[in-house]
C-alpha cells in the first residue's frame, strides 16, 4: 500500500484531507495528516478581536472536529523533511515514509527579524494582530487607549491577507470615533510599498477612503529597526515615524522546518509551480496555502481554490498521469471599511480587482470594488462558511476555482501585463 | 496604453512610467530610464538590475529587499546608495518590470 502524508492541519491541510478522503480508496493509499497543535484558529477573525467584535469562542475550535475519519491523524511537530529519501522525521523521534507529500505548514509572523521589535515596547506599545496572543493583547491595550499617535505598519511583503492592515486602519477609525477618541488620535498607515493601493483601478476607486477617514499614509518605508527608547520606527534611509501605539505586521515567514529541510527561499517559502502546485524541485512533493512562494495572495480563499486544483493533481499523480496546469491565482477577499460596510475583490494572476457584481453577473448580490452593507454581511458570514463549508471541503455552488470574467467590468488595463507568464 | 520614445526606442508604459511590455526592454532603454531618474548606471547598478531580471523570470515578481540581500548578495545600505528614495521601485522601473504591488 502506498502512503500520502499531509504536513499541517490548518486551513489548507484540513481541506486537502477532506477532499482526498472522499476521493481516494483507502485500500490503495494510506493517508496521514500531521500537525503540532490541537487548536484550529480562524485567523481572519483576529482582525475583529482588538475591537471586541469577536472573542476567543468565535475564532477557536478543536482541530480534530474537522479531520475526517478513515485517515490517520498524528499530533506532533515535524522536525525535518528529507525529500531525497521521501521521509519525514518528527521531533518525537519517529519517522514516516511517503510516496506523495503535501506541505501545508503555512506562514507565521517573525518579529525577531526586525532589530528591536521584540524588545522593551513589545506587547506594551508594540503589538501585532496576526496571532491569537497578539490580537488578545492588543484588545487590552485599546481598552486603555486615551489618544495619541496610533501607527499601523507593514514590515515587509509578502504578508498573509495583504488587505488586513488597511482593514485594521479603517476599523480603528470607526472604533475611535464611536468612543469619542478619533479627534485625539493621529492615525498613520506605514507601508514599504509606494502607495496604500498599488493597483491602478483600486487606487482610483478606493483611494479616497484614506483621505476621507483622515488616515495619513507614509509610503516607501522599509523598516530597519524599532527604537524602543524614543518610541519610533526607523527606516533604512533614516526616516522616522513616532508612535504611542504601534500595530505592526511583522515579517511573515514559512515554518522553520522548511529552512531546516533546505526546501525554502529566503522567507522559507517553497518554490512551487504556480499552475500545478507541484514543488519545483521534487516531483512527488506538492505545496499549498501560505507555505508556497506563488505570486498569489496568502489567503484562505486562495487555499480553497488551490485545494480543488491540487485534489485533481494528486489523483493524477497517484495514477501517474500528467498534471493539470489549472490554478489561475484566483483570490476572493472582503475588505472591511468600517461603519458596517465592506468592499469585495475577486481577481487572479492576470486580472486585477475591478468593479462589477459577484457571483452572478448583473445580479450580485455582492458588488465588486465598491462599499456596501451587504459586503460587510458577507465578511461576517465568511466565518460560518469557513467552519461549515470550506474546511469540510463541501461544494460552493456557483463559485469555481477558475476566476470568472462574467459580471466584471474589464478595461484593457485590468489585465496586468507581466504578471504570471 | 501610453507609449513613449526613449533613446530612439518606442516603449509601452503605464501611467506611472513603468514598462508594460518587457520584450521592448534593452540596455539602452535601461540607461535612458535611469537617466530620467537621475542615475548613471555603473557595474554595481547592473548587478542589481541583472539580479532583478533573472529573479523575475523565475518567480514572476520583483525581488524584495530581503531577497536582494540574501539571494542576490546586495546589502540594503548599498541598494539605497545606488537607487536613493525607494530603491526597489526605482530599480524595478529601470529593469523594465512592474512596480512591486499588493493585491489592491
Ligand atoms: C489577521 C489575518 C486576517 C486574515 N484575513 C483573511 C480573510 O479575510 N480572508 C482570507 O481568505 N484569508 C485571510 N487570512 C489568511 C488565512 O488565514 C490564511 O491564508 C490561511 O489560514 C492559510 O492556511 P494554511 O493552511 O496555508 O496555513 P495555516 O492555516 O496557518 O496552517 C498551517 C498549519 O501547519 C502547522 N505546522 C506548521 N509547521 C509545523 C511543523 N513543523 N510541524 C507540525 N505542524 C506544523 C501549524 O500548526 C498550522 O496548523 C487572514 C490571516 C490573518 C493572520
Amino acid at each position: 500500500m502506498k502512503r500520502l502524508l499531509i504536513l499541517g492541519a490548518g486551513t489548507a491541510g484540513t481541506m486537502m484531507a477532506n477532499h482526498l478522503r472522499k476521493r481516494v480508496n483507502p485500500a490503495d493509499w494510506r493517508m496521514t495528516l500531521i500537525d503540532q497543535y490541537p487548536k484550529h484558529y480562524y485567523q481572519p477573525g483576529f482582525l475583529f478581536m482588538p475591537f471586541g467584535l469577536y472573542s476567543e469562542a468565535d475564532v477557536v475550535r478543536p482541530k480534530r472536529d474537522f479531520i475526517p475519519r478513515g485517515l490517520d491523524y498524528v499530533e506532533g511537530k515535524v522536525e525535518r523533511i528529507d525529500a531525497e529519501k521521501n521521509r519525514v522525521r518528527l521531533a518525537s523521534g519517529g519517522s514516516l515514509d511517503y510516496d506523495l507529500l503535501i506541505v501545508a505548514t503555512g506562514a507565521k509572523t517573525a518579529p525577531d527579524q526586525t532589530e528591536g521589535m521584540t524588545e522593551g515596547d513589545w506587547r506594551k506599545r508594540v503589538f501585532d494582530f496576526y496571532t491569537f496572543e497578539g490580537a488578545t493583547a492588543l484588545r487590552r491595550a485599546l481598552r486603555d487607549w486615551q489618544g495619541g499617535r496610533l501607527v499601523v505598519h507593514i514590515s515587509e511583503m509578502p504578508i498573509k491577507c495583504p488587505v488586513a492592515p488597511l482593514e485594521f486602519s479603517f476599523l480603528a477609525d470607526w472604533w475611535l470615533a464611536q468612543r469619542g477618541l478619533r479627534e485625539k488620535t493621529e492615525l498613520t498607515y506605514v507601508t514599504p510599498l509606494s502607495s496604500a493601493f498599488t493597483k491602478p483601478i483600486c487606487s482610483e476607486v478606493l483611494g479616497h477612503l484614506l483621505r476621507q477617514k483622515r488616515i495619513q499614509v507614509v509610503t516607501d518605508f522599509n523598516i530597519a529597526r524599532v527604537d524602543n527608547e524614543r518610541h519610533r520606527i526607523v527606516s533604512w534611509d533614516e526616516k522616522e515615524v513616532p508612535y504611542d501605539l504601534l500595530v505592526t505586521v511583522p515579517t511573515n515567514m514559512g515554518d522553520a522546518v522548511i529552512e531546516r529541510s533546505g526546501l525554502g527561499d529566503e522567507l522559507n517559502f517553497i518554490p512551487t509551480d504556480r499552475h500545478t502546485l507541484q514543488s519545483k524541485e521534487h516531483p512527488n512533493v506538492f505545496a499549498i496555502g501560505d507555505a508556497t512562494d506563488l505570486p498569489a495572495s496568502k489567503a484562505g480563499s486562495v487555499a480553497h481554490f488551490e485545494a480543488e486544483v491540487l485534489t485533481k493533481n494528486l489523483l493524477h499523480a497517484m495514477r501517474e498521469e500528467p498534471l493539470e496546469k489549472d490554478f489561475d491565482g484566483h483570490a476572493n477577499c472582503f475588505i472591511e471599511t468600517g461603519y458596517g460596510k465592506a468592499v469585495l475583490i475577486d481577481f487572479n494572476y492576470e486580472v486585477q480587482p475591478v468593479q462589477g457584481t459577484f457571483p452572478l453577473p448583473g445580479l450580485g448580490p455582492f458588488s465588486l470594488l465598491k462599499e456596501s452593507r451587504l459586503n460587510h454581511w458577507g465578511k461576517l458570514a465568511f466565518r460560518w462558511i469557513y467552519w461549515n463549508v470550506l474546511l469540510k471541503a463541501a461544494p460552493m455552488p456557483g463559485i469555481g476555482h477558475r476566476m470568472s470574467r462574467a459580471g466584471k467590468q474589464l478595461p484593457a488595463e485590468a489585465l496586468q501585463a507581466g504578471a504570471a507568464a | 496604453m501610453p507609449q513613449k520614445q526613449i533613446n530612439g526606442f518606442n516603449i509601452d508604459i503605464n501611467d506611472e512610467g513603468y514598462m508594460t511590455n518587457h520584450a521592448q526592454w534593452n540596455r539602452e532603454v535601461a540607461a535612458a530610464l535611469a537617466q530620467e531618474a537621475g542615475i548613471t548606471l555603473t557595474d554595481a547598478h547592473w548587478r542589481v538590475l541583472g539580479f532583478i531580471d533573472k529573479d523575475f523570470k523565475e518567480k514572476g515578481v520583483v525581488a524584495g529587499m530581503r531577497r536582494m540581500n540574501k539571494v542576490g548578495g546586495i546589502p540594503t545600505k548599498e541598494l539605497y546608495a545606488l537607487f536613493p528614495d525607494g530603491p526597489i521601485k526605482k530599480a524595478a522601473k529601470i529593469a523594465g518590470y512592474p512596480k512591486p504591488a499588493s493585491c489592491v
